[in-house]
């Protein structure tokens, strides 16, 4: 896309953003459909917003993109979710590699509370039995942490427990920790709903400059923070007893400042939802 | 308005000491009343477990003044001799205990794990009453179990084990391992067969305790853990097992407070010894509720007293023990869950 030579120093460079497109995702949980067929395309290093009003299926269709939709016990779906153009659903593909390629960001900060800082960075690489000689785990660390904003506010104390962590501190380790593993894909789920002020505009800085790296889709309440930090945009709605479904996508610009379909006008101007 | 009251600190609210104001509840009758039956009922739990130790300290002060700290260094058991002591009596004791949990300990961490982390939904249910129903199985079965069909078994076991790693005293056995027709007799009636007995009694608590820990163990970071690309024992090995490490050890404790305790199981498989030995596989040894249960009813009464003082070490000890797993399992993350 840019014509600009790359100039990271070795070492530092980045496996660049995947792209994903779901086709055709429902989704169930039991007997209830909760998603019907959305297809979105997000394509390598944007940030894809998911917005709309509660329960319209954003998180799901999120959580179907790193198979964590599965893990609800009566979960099920269709479709297919095509990462660089391989089905991750297809028979064979082995659900943790899925998993490492798509990383994921909570709405609540989930660190490992007992584990030390520097242990909740590279927890990935431990749990993924990926090996690292010291020297480059330390630089590692320091990277993940820097890339998530937050290597200043903690380099001293890389050893305290990641339960000693503010809210906001903790959801930017949580970041570090699912950046440290290189996914291609980071899937956030209202990252900044449980954050003050600060911390959400930290975490905003953070997308803006990781997201030459790795492709994001973030799920938000937040219309503002959709307008801020996205180029795409996709509006989900789920009308009265209806399945979740997609009513608008595109160009973030286009869908605040020239909707095509009512809807998606009332909502991004906060008339309901 | 203050020129009716004193110069005192009413006037100037500045002056007031600034101090936490006592709130009265006001709690409704229902909840008075309520309350006041709660409390009694847990009260008197507590009075019973204190009069059991009074009753038990109190029968014991003969005993005490009569043997004073020898009771705790003799070996023997002959009150013809006016011999008594409980040195050798503990020792079988523990060694049934730890026999019992060396085999509990991991079958019972297997158990849990798979129910609250592999188990499909469909068994689950069904898996966690089975366990409970082991938990229902008189004593006295577990031992005619352990003694019809383990002992012929477990015999053979224990010599494999003399055979190969006799050289550790703990496997020793007073017989010629390797003699062409090796002495059966010397491997039965051993701690180690009681052991196996205990494990099955003590399996079920152990493992619902661990259960419970692990079923605990928060959503988020196993979601944390899954979503890093974490193979499912990763993240039972990263988030679960340390998240449950207090129940472990609780459970694991409690475990050994019953094992300590348990008699008729034991008493049916044993054949009484009095020697201070840590060997469980070789034949003969005495627990203290078995030596009560086997002494108890041809007893003198300076006998009885000497009974019930072994019977009050065991309270003391079972009650530390089990005082101890209560602390730890209401420390750890899993038992003081605020989240």
């Amino acid at each position: 896309m840019t014509a600009l030579v790359d100039t990271a120093p070795l070492g530092e460079t980045h496996a660049p953003g995947g792209t994903l497109e779901a086709k055709a995702i429902s989704a169930w949980f039991g007997s209830n459909k909760v998603l019907e067929k959305v297809s979105l395309t997000m394509p390598a290093n944007t940030v894809t917003a998911l917005i709309g009003p509660s329960g319209c299926g954003k998180s799901t269709f999120l959580r179907i993109l790193n198979r964590m939709h599965e893990l609800i016990p009566s979960a099920q779906l269709n479709g297919e979710v095509l990462l660089d153009g391989d089905d991750i659903y297809a028979s064979g593909h082995r659900i943790t590699e899925t998993r490492k390629r798509v990383g994921m960001v909570f709405q609540k900060p989930n660190p490992f509370p007992a584990m030390s800082l520097a242990d909740n960075v590279t927890a990935g690489l431990k749990l993924t039995g990926t090996r690292v000689s010291r020297g480059d785990r330390e630089a590692l660390i320091e990277r993940s942490l820097t890339r998530a904003g937050l290597w200043k506010e903690v380099k001293d104390r890389l050893k305290e427990p990641g339960a000693a962590l503010s809210g906001g501190q903790q959801q930017r380790l949580c970041i570090a920790r699912s950046l440290a593993v290189e996914p291609e894909v980071l899937l956030m789920d209202e990252p900044c709903s449980a954050l003050d002020p600060t911390s959400t505009r930290r975490v905003e800085e953070t997308i803006y400059e990781i997201k030459d790296q790795v492709t994001i889709v973030i799920v938000t309440h937040n219309m503002q923070q959709a307008a801020r930090v996205s180029q795409q945009c996709a509006f989900f709605l789920a009308e009265m007893g209806t399945p979740g479904g997609i009513v608008e996508a595109g160009a973030t610009e286009q869908i605040f400042g020239d909707p095509r379909d009512p809807r998606t006008e009332d909502y991004v101007n906060g008339r309901f939802g | 308005m203050t020129v009716l009251l004193e110069p005192d600190q009413h006037a100037d609210p500045s002056v007031v000491e600034d101090r936490p104001r006592g709130i009265d509840p006001a709690l409704p009758k229902v909840d008075r009343v309520f309350h006041g039956v709660a409390r009694s009922i847990g009260a008197l739990v507590l009075v019973i477990m204190g009069a059991i130790g009074v009753f038990l300290g109190y029968q014991s002060i003969p005993t005490f003044q009569r043997y004073g700290f020898g009771f705790f260094t003799e070996s023997q058991w002959q009150p013809e001799k006016d011999l008594l002591g409980i040195s050798s009596v503990l020792i079988g004791t523990f060694t049934v205990a730890i026999v019992a949990l060396a085999i509990a300990f991991p079958l019972a961490l297997a158990t849990a794990l798979y129910i609250s982390e592999y188990a499909p939904a469909k068994i689950k249910s069904g898996l966690v009453s089975l366990i409970d129903l082991m938990a229902a199985i008189p004593s006295i079965v577990w031992g005619l179990w352990g003694f019809f069909l383990i002992q012929p078994k477990a015999i053979h076991i224990a010599h494999w084990l003399h055979t190969h790693l006799g050289w550790v005293s703990f496997f020793h056995v007073d017989t010629d391992p390797n003699a062409s027709q090796w002495a059966q007799s010397r491997y039965a009636a051993s701690a180690f067969i009681a052991g196996i007995a205990v494990a099955m009694m003590v399996l079920p608590m152990a493992a619902a305790v661990m259960r419970q820990v692990f079923s605990q163990a928060p959503p988020g970071e196993r979601e944390a853990a899954l979503a890093l690309g974490s193979t499912k024992w990763g993240m039972v090995r990263t988030v679960v097992i340390p998240f449950g490490r207090g129940g472990i050890i609780g459970g694991t404790m409690l475990s050994m407070g019953r094992a300590l305790g348990e008699t008729i199981a034991v008493v049916l498989i044993i054949s009484p010894s009095f020697s201070i030995k840590f060997a469980p596989l070789e034949v003969g040894t005495e627990t203290v509720s078995a030596l009560i249960a086997g002494r108890f009813g041809e007893a003198t009464s300076a006998q009885l007293s000497a009974l019930l003082t072994a019977g009050f070490v065991l309270f003391i000890i079972t009650l530390i023990i089990n005082t101890l797993a209560a602390l730890i399992v209401a420390r750890s993350r899993s038992g003081a869950l605020t989240d």
